[in-house]
Formats: C-alpha cells, sequence, structure tokens
C-alpha cells in the first residue's frame, strides 16, 4: 500500500526516480534516496516504529522534526537513532525499538 | 576574516547569513534537519495578491542565494550545547566542536503537545508533522483524519492537506484539561479566532467577526454557535465539540466526540464516534529557545509572543556579548518576518565588526521588517506589537539596571 501523493494540484508530480531498497524489521521497501527514514516507512503503509521500553505500547512519528524522540529505529546496528531526521540510503537496515526488560520493576512486582 | 555561525537553516538563519556573507562574513549554518528551510519548507498558501507561496520553493531559492554567497551549511548536525570561552562562542554538534566570536540563534518554534487519551497510538501527530510529510516528503499522514485544536495554524494545514486531497472530516477542540487549558475553551477559542476571520472564504464570516466586537455578542455567538460546526473550505469547524479520546488497537481507528459547553464541560450523553485512520493534534507553536537559556540569557514570559522569549532588543541583539537571535525564537510570527528578522540580525553582526558604518542599513532593515509584521496576512498573535514593546521595556530596565550596578 502506497500512501506517496504523486500529484498534486499545486506543487506537481513527484519526481520518484531515485527509488532505492531497504529493510524495515527483515522485510525488503523500496523508498526515495535522501527522504527521512520516517517518510519512507509512512509510504509503505508503516504506523509502528517502535515499542515504548517500559510498557511496549505501539509508538509511531508524532512531531517529526526531532523533538519528542517517539520514532527512534536501530539503523544498521546502531541504537536510538531518529528516523524523521535521518536520510534514507540504499539497503538501510532499519529495526524497530521495543521492548526493554525491566529487572528491578519485575522483581519487586513478584516479590513484594 | 570575519567569521559567524547561524544556529537553524529557516528562513531567518539562512537570511541571517546571506547578510553577513554580503558583508563579507565566512558563514556556517547549522542545522539538524536533512534540508535547509526549517518550518518554511510545509508551507503552502494562496496570497491574496494571487499565486502560491510555496515553501519547499521558496527555501530552495533561500539556500540556493546562500550557497552563491559561499555559505557553508552542515545539515543533519544536532547541535547538543554553546558555551563561552575565553571570549569566544563554543558550539558543540554530534560531530565537530565549532567556535566564533559571531553566533546567530535562529532556532525557530516547536508545537505545544495537548495530551488527550489514546494520544500515543501511532497515527496521531502534530499537525506541523502531517504538513511536512504532506507537503515535502509527499506522503499522506492517513486517508481520513480529524485535527484537534482550532488556530490559524490547524486551520491552514487542514486547507493543505485537503489540496493534496486528503480527507479531514472535522477540526475540533481538544478536550478540557488542566493542560489543554485555554485551546479547551470554546468562548476562548472563538475570540483568538475572530482575528483571523478576514482569511476566511466565507463573506459571512468576514462579516460575522466584525459584528462580534464586544463580550455579550461573543457570549452570544459561542452559545448559539452551530453544533455541526461551520464550514470553512469546506470542513467542519467544530467549536462546540471536543476530541475526548481516540482509540485503536495498534494504530488510530477513530476518535469519540463530544458536545460541550460554552466553557468546555462535556455534556454527558452527547458522544458519537468518527472512523479516523490518522489525527492531528495542533496545540500552537513556542519559541525554541533551549540554547539561549544553555548560554545563559535571561528569559521574559510574553504571552503575546508564545512564550518564553530571550532577552534582546529590536536589532536582535541579547544580553550577552557576541549572541544573537531571529525568528520564532523571538517570537511566534511568519515566515517573511522571519526572513526580515534574519537580516536585520545579520546586519546588526556585521556593524559590530565594522565600528556602526552599517547604522543606516540597520535602520532601512528594521524599517522593512515593521512593513513587513504591519503587513503579514497570517498573524498568529493579533496582539505582536504589545508583545515587542512588553520586551522592549524589559531591555529598557535591563541596561539600567547593568547601569546601577557599574556605578
Amino acid at each position: 500500500m502506497t500512501m506517496r501523493i504523486i500529484d498534486h494540484p499545486v506543487l506537481g508530480r513527484l519526481n520518484d526516480s531515485n527509488t532505492i531498497s531497504f529493510t524495515y524489521n527483515g522485510e525488503t521497501l523500496t523508498g526515495l534516496l535522501g527522504e527521512s527514514i520516517a517518510a519512507a516507512l509512512l509510504a509503505n503503509g508503516i504506523r509502528t516504529i517502535r515499542y515504548h521500553e517500559e510498557s511496549g505500547t505501539p509508538r509511531g512519528i508524532y512531531c517529526n522534526i526531532g523533538h519528542c524522540f517517539e520514532c527512534r529505529v536501530h539503523v544498521n546496528g546502531q541504537q536510538g537513532v531518529r528516523a524523521c531526521l535521518t536520510p534514507l540510503e540504499e539497503n538501510m537496515d532499519i529495526i524497530s525499538g521495543g521492548k526493554l526488560p525491566t529487572p528491578v520493576r519485575d522483581w519487586r512486582a513478584n516479590n513484594e | 576574516m570575519n567569521n559567524a555561525i547561524v544556529i537553524g537553516a529557516g528562513p531567518a538563519g539562512v537570511s541571517g547569513a546571506i547578510s553577513m556573507a554580503q558583508q563579507g562574513f565566512k558563514v556556517t549554518v547549522i542545522d539538524e534537519y536533512m534540508k535547509a528551510g526549517g518550518r518554511l519548507l510545509g508551507q503552502l498558501y494562496e496570497e491574496p495578491t494571487g499565486g502560491w507561496w510555496n515553501g519547499v520553493k521558496e527555501s530552495a531559492n533561500l539556500y540556493n542565494s546562500a550557497l552563491a554567497l559561499g555559505v557553508d551549511f552542515k545539515l543533519s548536525t544536532p547541535v547538543s550545547n554553546i558555551e563561552k570561552i575565553d571570549g569566544q562562542w563554543v558550539v558543540y554538534t554530534n560531530e565537530h566542536t565549532y567556535t566564533t566570536p559571531n553566533l546567530l540563534l535562529a532556532t525557530g518554534a516547536a508545537e505545544s503537545p495537548i495530551p488527550i487519551p489514546g494520544w500515543t497510538l501511532p497515527g496521531v501527530m502534530s499537525v506541523g508533522a502531517a504538513q511536512v510529510m504532506t507537503n515535502v516528503h509527499r506522503v499522506k499522514p492517513g486517508n481520513k483524519g480529524v485535527i484537534v485544536g482550532v488556530n490559524v495554524l490547524s486551520s491552514a494545514i487542514a486547507m493543505e492537506l485537503k489540496i493534496a486531497n486528503i480527507e479531514v472530516a472535522c477540526i475540533a477542540l481538544p478536550k478540557l484539561t488542566k493542560v489543554s487549558e485555554e485551546t479547551g475553551n470554546p468562548l476562548a477559542v472563538m475570540n483568538s479566532l475572530l482575528n483571523v476571520a478576514h482569511m476566511a472564504p466565507s463573506q459571512l464570516v468576514k462579516m460575522g467577526s466584525k459584528l462580534m466586537k464586544n463580550d455579550f455578542l461573543k457570549k452570544m455567538g459561542i452559545t448559539f454557535y452551530p453544533k455541526k460546526g461551520m464550514k470553512m473550505w469546506d470542513i467542519p469547524i467544530m467549536l462546540r465539540k471536543a476530541v475526548i479520546e481516540i482509540y485503536g488497537n495498534n494504530s488510530v481507528e477513530g476518535v469519540v466526540l463530544a458536545d460541550i459547553s460554552p466553557s468546555g464541560e462535556i455534556i454527558p450523553g452527547t458522544e458519537t464516534k468518527i472512523s479516523v485512520d490518522f489525527v492531528c493534534i495542533a496545540g500552537g507553536l513556542y519559541p525554541l529557545a533551549e540554547l539561549a537559556a544553555l548560554a545563559g540569557c535571561p528569559f521574559h514570559w510574553i504571552e503575546e509572543l508564545g512564550g518564553y522569549v530571550p532577552l534582546h532588543n529590536e536589532t536582535m541583539e541579547t544580553v550577552l556579548d557576541g549572541l544573537y537571535v531571529a525568528g520564532n525564537i523571538t517570537g511566534i510570527e511568519g515566515a517573511k518576518i522571519a526572513i526580515k528578522q534574519g537580516h536585520l540580525a545579520g546586519l546588526t553582526i556585521a556593524n559590530k565588526n565594522y565600528n556602526g558604518k552599517l547604522e543606516h542599513e540597520i535602520q532601512d532593515a528594521l524599517k522593512q521588517l515593521n512593513s513587513t509584521r504591519a503587513n503579514a496576512f497570517i498573524q498568529f498573535h493579533p496582539n505582536i506589537n504589545i508583545g515587542k514593546q512588553k520586551l522592549q521595556q524589559y531591555w529598557i530596565k535591563h541596561q539600567q539596571d547593568i547601569k546601577l550596578v557599574k556605578n
């Protein structure tokens, strides 16, 4: 499913000649070279970019300008990269951020 | 060769860089976004004089003019700190550390969030995020959405979404909470909207806004405001309905709307659901000024300017030597004003370094700024001039205090 706006009545036709491949959670997708990772994912109909570290609830892009840090993903093995600020490159390996273990809280829940 | 660093590649920062480069400065512009233009990038509206204001094109023009003058851009480069060491401003980024005697902060604005139940679901985004996705990246935020928060920015972006063939079911108020405050109060929202009613395509709205000059009529207006909303560009604007919840399993599936009283209280039993796949939250803009705070600038809360602003004078100097500001960090206004402010700041910096030989140019730039402000089509705050005067009073007081300390 593409959410791409190809023809725009004022802005004209989109130049989509620089199409490249990348992977998101192992799935191969296409996007435009140099656009933000967030835009490339949304264009592919992907809303969930990350799961909250503690609660595990799904999160997507919120502010799109680097302030809210809701869109953090792993890019080529580096964690905590903001999808809205990072330009897409050929063969980028992108993995959604996920829930982290909370051993202290788990321990307290079982022992208090 | 004199040098300067500008933080922020929006309209204020780039025009400031252009002015300094024209005066023979070597200028570096740093911005964490991958494109120059800042919030100007997403803008798209039809000018009253005809023709379109296309933010992507305007940004490219500014960027190319700056490049032609030899301005160096460090894009995708977040600044994490600034401090003054031995008379030089030190700018820390994720890669390098830069130093300069002349630092211009043009960091712009950010959007205030309005937390309502369900707002963390994927598919909920700030209205500015939807604007940039639609007009800059050319990706639809969804097929059908609701905008929460009625203000100048949200109505302008609603129209932009419509132009891109994205359905906006309605613009409604947020549920009234301690956080949403005035954005959830119908009467307060109507008051602020009356100041932008000249933008309305409907003659009725334009005339109506002139009739609503006194408080009694305003109260009547909001009491009898139609529950189904009034349409602007065919999008219902609902001042007597609030989005009280956003629902969905793993992403947005819809919102719950409820009727509200003129002061914003939910009327029980009036809840209805609308199926949508995205929601925009429009809490308004505030000046983004963390770096000025890190540097040690004194701040003042000025409602008319949109929040806390670093103390500065009318030629864009802060109280800290070598530190200047321009654009929305000085108060929320349009891009055309930001461009003039950047130009003025650039001249002020050059003038400081050239022992005052640009006084005439500065007066000219100040005149241009004031006339652009007076003729602004979109005003984010109607009392911007009062806000600017308040700031000027704080500046004068600060200068007097310094004299007292010195004596």
